[in-house]
Formats: C-alpha cells, structure tokens, sequence
C-alpha cells in the first residue's frame, strides 16, 4: 500500500497526465461527450462478444448487452469438448518459450552490436537490418519446405522456430543499451566480471523497461499469430488458438455463441494482460513505435 | 599450444563479440536468408510438391501477369491500401489531437481507444462476421431493423465485401495510431504554441503551420507501418470468409490469400512463390515512395 502511493507519482510523471480537470466550458464538454461515445464505441465489439458469451442460445440474437440470466454454460460447453483447452495451452507454451528466446537473444545481439568494436559489426548489423524488409510470407513457402524436410510439420518447434529472434527486437534493445553508460561496462570489467556476467548482471538491469516493452510485443504478436500456424500444424491437437477458433467456427452449425465464447477465451488473457499493466504497456508501445 | 591468457585485451574482446553472435548469425543465416533465396529460385521453377523441381525461366511470372485472377487480387490489394491509410491516418489523427487537450477522464479514454489492439483479429475477424450477419442473427442488421431502415448485405455483395472486410482491421490498428499520434504531440515544444498564441493566430493556422508540418516523422512512420499493413492483409480476409475464402467472387481476395492458395490448395509452388517475389517489390516500392514523398516537401 505505501509503496504504490510512492510509486505513483513517478509514474504520473512519465506519462505527464496532469491531475483530472473537469471540462470547463461547453467546447470542452462537447470534445469530450464526442471522445466519451467514440471510445465506448470502439469496445463495443470487445462488449458484445463478452456478452454474448454469456447468454443462453435463446438470447444471443438480441441486442440487450447485460444478459437476463448470465450463465456460464457456453464456456463449459467450450472447455469440456476439450480442443480449446488444447488450443489454449499450445498458444501459452509457444508465445511464452518464443518471448522467453526474444528476450534473450534480440538483447545479446543488440548489445553486442552497440557495446562491441569488432571485425564483421557493421556487415552484421546491415544484414539483420535488411531482413526487416523480408515479408514473413515471403518466407513461409521456403519454411514449409524446410519443416516438411527435417519432419518438423505439426510440431511446436515446427510453429516456433520462425519467430525465435527478430530484427525488429534487435534494434530496439540496441537502441535501449546505447543509454547505459560505457563506464559501468568498463568499471565492471576491472572488477573481474566476464563478458557474459557483464552484460547479464550489469547492463540486462539497466534496460529492463525495455525488455517488457519487447516481451510485451513479441508475446501479443505470437498468441495472435496466424498464417505460419495455419501452415504448419495439420491434426487439430496442435493447433494454436486463432487456427483453432477459425476451423472451430468454420464447422457447420456451430452456434454463434460458442463462436463468440471461443473468441472470448482468445481475448481474455491478453485483455486481463493489458488491463493491469495498462500504462507500463502503453508506454512500451510508444517506445518500441518510435524507437523500435 | 592455444591458451586463452596469450590474447590480447582486443583480441578476447572480439572473440567474445563473435562467441555471442554465433547462434544468431546462424539463425539468421539459415531462418531469413537462406529461405528468401530459396523463395527467388523457387519463383524458377516448375514444383507441385510430390514431382520434381524442373526450371522453368519466367514462365511463372508470364502466367501470372496473363492471369486475369491475378490483376483482380492485385486491385483488391490496393484498394484495401488505399481505403485503410488514409481512413485510419485521419480518424486516429482526429481522436489523438482532441484527446491530448483533454485532461477529465483522460486515461480512461485513451484504455477505451487502445483496447482493440490487444485483441487477436482472428477472434475479432469472427466477433464482426457475427455483427454482418442477415437478420434476426447479426447485430447491425438488426440493430437497423429496429428503426425500421433496410437490410443491409454486407458480406455477401460484391460491393460491400471489402470495406466490410476492411472496417475490422482499421478498427483495430486505430488504437495504436493515437498512441503513437499522442506521443508526438507531446513532442512539440510547448514554446511554438505560445508564440502563436501571443502572435493571435487561430487554431486552424496552429494546427497546420505548427502542429502537422512538426508531426511529419510521426506521420511518415504511422504512413509506412499501416500501409505494410494493409497490403498484407490476410487474418480478417480468411476468417471473415471462410465459406468461400476471398469472396464473393473474389472480392476481397488480397494478394497474401491468393499466395496461400496457390502454395497450400493447389501446391503449385513455383507460382506461389513468384506472387510472393511480386509481394516483396511491391511492400518496398510502396515504403520507399512514401518515405521520398513524405521526407522531400
């Protein structure tokens, strides 16, 4: 309790959000009834999904946001058919072992790149540089062909191996290790630390902001991801969640309630995610936008 | 003999710098160039997956320039580009320079316009399928009965198909434009403002003698990241109509979509990959015009 009435001021000033002020004058009211109603708008789809996942088939059709009698029956329809449980964890263990590879790797080039004076740098940095240009789809023919040889179709590694590092986390972490200072680098190298240590026990501490800013970023783009898992997994037991729910409402007569909780359980955790590190991932975001 | 201690401090220093870029190098080596190589031969060649890779000059890239299917494709792309850019550039332009003058509710506001960015457009492709449903199911439709005004047929005319098909992911992208709106806005020095205000110009003259020409950067990299965007749309297209992927009629078939049909339904490999080589110009041809435009006036 007394640490998060400490913390909060810093935070407030990052983000330079001034104390509340109520509207005062009538333009200013206006701005923000019109601001007020678009924003409510916009998650009005977030809404009714949520809604409808709660709904008994005979209500699903009507416009009333708040159930009349909320049931939880669609998600355990959902879940004891078992596929999305399947979905679900294979979504989890994949977008946690690729950020877990992101976080490590997209660091260790990125600080290579900007604390190393070595032969080779510059060509390296211009080669990782230039695979930002390749479009994944591109890529997903020459890949299919390669899991297709080495027997990784229908595998995790087959649906991760892709994404383990990327060039854009690359350079948002180069970025970000351009502010530690050379000196603390330097002053732990007379303290008998090795490279390894340095770069994991001083400067890893330093840019931490930055690795969740990237985790954030690498975690969302993989629980969402969906050409390359549509192409590699073939038995419903390894699909992930987004090629689950799309053959999941492509079968006949599926109600669109159970479509709707089926998206909802592929929303919820990211939304719980963001809901309660809304300005932490905020500010990720615009880190990563312009620096990245 | 080899011993560690006989390195100089430069030496250790780039064995180190090369120890830690072994498995990178690697995976990029293997993982990002060798694939992209892969895919130019392929575009090559004669592959239906089970025969054999036979050579065969241009001849992908003559068939696809005489597919008719193709120009159609090609087309929708450009009109999902065209239409989402600029939609989005203006709406997220609009509610970012309103929303940064106000402080009541502020932060609230801004979690209501950026939650859609944290949703999966998969589930949200099939979220607004729902919505464009005929009554009594979607909610649109029924929404427009209730006041008494017509149907109306979002996915299944050859008209509607595509902006029906567009409006998701420009929803959902919006979110992320107004951060990134909201950042720069907060960059321009608070000192231009007042001497605009001592001068007494009006906010009309503010906004775009001061405030655009001083957003260009933002502006630029909001341009180049939705355009990259809609020109790979694929996630909303497929889900939105799975029945009948890319149509009606092919409609809302974008480029990607017709790539993975190519390569996945028909397995003509080479042809798929050709269509991706032509992906890949297009993607930077497009990103280094408008970064030229954009950057010269």
């Amino acid at each position: 309790m007394a640490v998060a009435e400490q913390i909060r001021p810093t935070t407030d000033a990052l983000l330079k959000t001034e104390a509340p002020k109520r509207p005062r004058n009538l333009g200013q009211f206006l701005r923000w009834l019109l601001l007020f109603i678009g924003g409510i708008a916009m998650v009005m789809p977030i809404v009714y999904m949520l809604s409808t996942s709660l709904k008994w088939p005979h209500e699903v059709y009507n416009l009333k946001l708040i159930p009349d009698e909320p049931t939880i029956e669609n998600y355990t329809y959902v879940l004891e058919d078992g596929r999305f449980y399947w979905w679900f964890v294979n979504s989890l263990v994949i977008a946690l072992i690729t950020t877990v590879c992101n976080v490590i790797f997209d660091s260790l080039v990125g600080y290579t790149l900007c604390k190393f004076r070595f032969p080779g740098r510059y060509i390296i940095f211009i080669a990782i540089l230039s695979t930002l240009m390749i479009p994944t789809e591109m890529l997903v023919i020459p890949w299919y062909l390669m899991s297709q040889q080495f027997g990784w179709l229908d595998t995790y590694w087959g649906i991760m191996f892709p994404g383990l590092m990327t060039a854009f986390g690359t350079f948002l972490m180069k970025q970000f290790f351009e502010t530690v200072p050379d000196d603390f680098i330097e002053a732990a190298r007379i303290d008998g630390l090795n490279e390894l240590q340095i770069w994991w026990i001083v400067a890893m501490p330093l840019v931490k902001p930055a690795l969740a800013a990237l985790a954030i970023f690498v975690f969302l783009g993989n629980w969402t991801a969906f050409i390359w898992p549509l192409i590699v997994t073939n038995s419903v037991e390894m699909y992930t969640l987004p090629v689950g729910l799309s053959s999941f409402g492509d079968e006949a007569d599926v109600a669109w309630e159970l479509i709707m909780t089926g998206a909802a359980i592929s929303t919820i955790p990211t939304l719980i995610v963001f809901l309660i590190f809304q300005r932490f991932i905020i500010r990720g975001v615009v880190m990563a936008g312009l620096k990245g | 003999m080899f011993r560690w201690s006989d390195l100089t401090i430069r030496q250790k220093h780039i064995a180190w710098a090369w120890a830690f870029l072994a498995v990178p190098v690697l995976f990029y080596a293997v993982i990002r160039f060798y694939p992209t190589g892969n895919a130019i031969l392929i575009s090559f060649q004669d592959w239906n997956l089970l025969g054999s890779r036979e050579w065969a000059g241009l001849d992908n890239y003559v068939k696809l320039f005489n597919d008719p299917e193709f120009w159609h494709v090609f087309r929708n792309t450009f009109v999902y580009l065209l239409l989402g850019t600029p939609i989005s550039l203006v709406l997220s332009f609009v509610i970012a320079y309103h929303l940064d003058k106000l402080r009541f509710m502020h932060g609230f506001l801004r979690m209501l316009y950026f939650l859609p960015f944290m949703t999966s457009a998969v589930a949200m492709a099939w979220v607004w399928r729902w919505f464009y449903q005929p009554v009594p199911i979607g909610l649109f439709n029924n929404f427009l009965a209730s006041f008494g005004i017509p149907q109306i047929n979002f996915l299944n005319s050859t008209t509607n198909a595509l902006p029906s098909v567009l409006a998701p992911a420009v929803w959902a992208g919006l979110g992320f434009q107004i951060i990134i709106f909201m950042a720069g806005l907060r960059a321009i020095p608070k000192s231009y403002y007042e001497a605009a205000k001592i001068d007494g110009v009006g906010w009309w003259t503010v906004l775009w003698e001061i405030t655009i020409p001083l957003l260009k950067p933002t502006i630029v990299f909001i341009v180049v990241f939705s355009s990259i965007g809609f020109l790979r749309i694929f996630d909303h297209v497929f889900n939105m109509t799975t029945n009948n992927p890319g149509g009606p009629l092919n409609s809302t078939k974008p480029l990607v979509l017709m790539i993975y049909e190519s390569a996945f339904s028909s397995f003509d490999m080479g042809y798929a990959a050709a269509q991706t080589v032509v992906l890949f110009v297009v993607l930077l041809a497009v990103s280094l015009l408008q970064l030229r435009i954009l950057r010269d006036n």
